[in-house]
């Protein structure tokens, strides 16, 4: 750890080059993970005795619930980095990350609502996780509709900072008053997302599908990193000199 | 084996709406992004490299 | 400090009192959106009991959100903005005076009108206490993370709907236990609990909120 000078990589030139080496292994990785996470999910794990097999949707909805939570709670590190020691590759970092969490949090709605019609015959139930996240989605597009109205870089950067550290301190209050409400107007007392007694292999599947989910979003973020880099830094000279020979 | 034939896999006991959906969504949504991405980069790079073009072309104009 | 700080209320109350109309027209939305709803889902006098605490509440929340705009836009577009950030008060001081400020012009009629809407959907005298009590615990906390969204859209294009999209989620567990309380009155269950937490969220907010206003002001000025 103390060899690596970490201060070489906050430069974007450099983080550049970089990203580009490693995302092409990241999205290896991810397709690599889902085969495999999707082989235990559909061949090895058996059906399910009270659902069938419209469970097997939880290998695509619990690792992309996870992740859409993880990815926010990483954007607000990243804020938090950004803003104590004004990087502007941090806050890059954390608007690269953005839209893959949105669409992943639309993913677990959208899977949550498939799974929900077969198991409780309604598209849409109120339960505290899937309304948890459907509050966290509308997080996310708030932050990106934020950063998209502010034209300077640098405001932009920070503002969505502010919001997104607004909106993790939130996330755990809104979780509990979610929870809160949803046992006050008892309707189900399970909820959707929660599979009664998990078998090892069901478990396996999902969290070897939620990796490949998070190698998945890394290999993303890195792309769109690297296209935010070259749209601020156009003007520099080391893009210059890096495009030079296409010129 | 949980399934017997091809078919009975994709009928998935029934509810291969709601699983296939699910899925088909998934794969929809990040081959879109995969895709966006792409077209975000390769329009960054045009950028880019209209303004390095445009920077050397000055240079030039200066120097006569 | 304290002689900044009154003198910096008064010249709040006093600029409300002589635009008077935007105060008289947040106060007159929120009685329109509360009428929509019977109008929307009909006259059955069961159900609007059980929707009544939620409707005002919900009502609430969005005539806060359209106060808003007053915050601090027009002292941004003067300058007098800039001139507050640069005196030696504590930011912290001044923007919890505009806060209430903005709370005792905006929200407080709120509170007042509030009984006569409650009595449109036939809340019970208690329900109609509680809801009072739950929406004067509640309405200060809505202009206090309101002031952040501002704070952080000043002079931005696409102005109040992006200010709504911010905080209304932040708002949520505001409006779950406000309503909540009301629906605890009503049911016989009890709405200690409820306005127990609102009152904990008013204190979190108070102390919390002004440092995420001060830094966003300095974000969005600088």
């Amino acid at each position: 750890m103390n060899s690596i000078n970490w201060y070489k990589y906050s430069s974007p030139a450099t983080f550049y080059n970089l990203a580009g080496r490693l995302a092409p292994w990241f999205y290896a990785a991810a397709a690599l993970l889902s085969v495999a996470g999707l082989y235990i999910g559909f061949v090895l794990a058996p059906t399910d005795f009270q659902q069938g097999e419209s469970y097997r949707i939880i290998f695509i909805h619990v690792p992309a619930s996870w992740m859409s939570m993880f990815i926010y709670v990483v954007m607000a590190v990243w804020a938090a980095i950004g803003l104590a020691f004004n990087t502007r590759l941090s806050f890059m970092m954390m608007s690269a990350l953005a839209p893959t969490g949105a669409m992943l949090t639309f993913v677990a709605l959208w899977t949550g609502a498939l799974w929900g019609k077969p198991t409780w015959g309604a598209w849409w139930v109120w339960d505290a996780r899937l309304t948890s996240e459907l509050i966290l989605f509308f997080l996310y597009i708030g932050f990106m509709a934020l950063q998209a109205a502010i034209d300077d870089p640098r405001r932009a950067d920070r503002a969505g900072a502010l919001i997104a550290l607004v909106g993790v301190v939130n996330v755990p209050i809104i979780y509990f008053s979610v929870r809160w409400w949803n046992t006050l107007h008892q309707g189900a007392s399970v909820s959707v997302a929660k599979a009664p007694s998990m078998a090892t292999i069901m478990l396996t599947g999902m969290l070897v599908m939620a990796f490949a989910v998070w190698m998945y979003a890394i290999a993303a973020a890195l792309s769109r990193a690297r296209s935010i880099i070259l749209e601020r830094e156009r003007n520099s000279q080391w893009v210059a000199q890096m495009l030079e020979s296409k010129v | 084996m949980n399934w017997n034939s091809w078919s009975e896999f994709f009928h998935m006991g029934g509810y291969a709406l709601y699983v296939w959906g699910s899925y088909a969504a998934a794969a929809v949504l990040v081959a879109g992004e995969v895709l966006l991405l792409r077209a975000r980069r390769q329009n960054a790079l045009k950028q880019a490299l209209r303004a390095v073009k445009y920077g050397k072309a000055e240079k030039d104009t200066d120097s006569q | 400090m304290m002689q900044t700080a009154f003198a910096l209320l008064r010249r709040e109350l006093m600029l409300a009192m002589r635009r008077r109309g935007d105060v008289l027209t947040v106060l007159f939305f929120f009685v329109i959106v509360a009428s929509l709803f019977p109008l929307g889902v009909g006259p059955d006098t069961q159900l609007l009991r059980l929707m009544g605490g939620g409707v005002v509440w919900v009502s609430a929340l969005l005539a806060a959100m359209l106060s808003l705009g007053r915050l601090f836009a027009s002292d941004y577009a003067d300058g007098t903005l800039e001139q507050l950030v640069l005196t030696p008060t504590p930011p912290v001081v001044w923007i919890t005076v505009k806060v209430l400020a903005h709370w005792l012009v905006s929200g407080v009629p709120l509170i007042l009108v509030a009984p006569v809407l409650g009595i449109q959907f036939g809340l019970s005298t208690e329900a109609l206490g509680v809801l009072i009590f739950s929406l004067l615990l509640g309405t200060p906390v809505l202009s206090l993370i309101g002031a952040v969204g501002a704070a952080l859209t000043l002079g931005l294009r696409g102005g109040g709907v992006l200010v709504s999209l911010l905080v209304l989620p932040l708002y949520i567990p505001v409006l779950i236990f406000g309503a909540g309380a009301v629906d605890g009155a009503m049911s016989g269950l009890g709405a200690e609990a409820h306005l127990s937490l609102l009152g904990g969220i008013l204190i979190l907010a108070f102390l919390l909120t002004p440092w995420a206003v001060a830094a966003a002001l300095r974000i969005s000025i600088e």
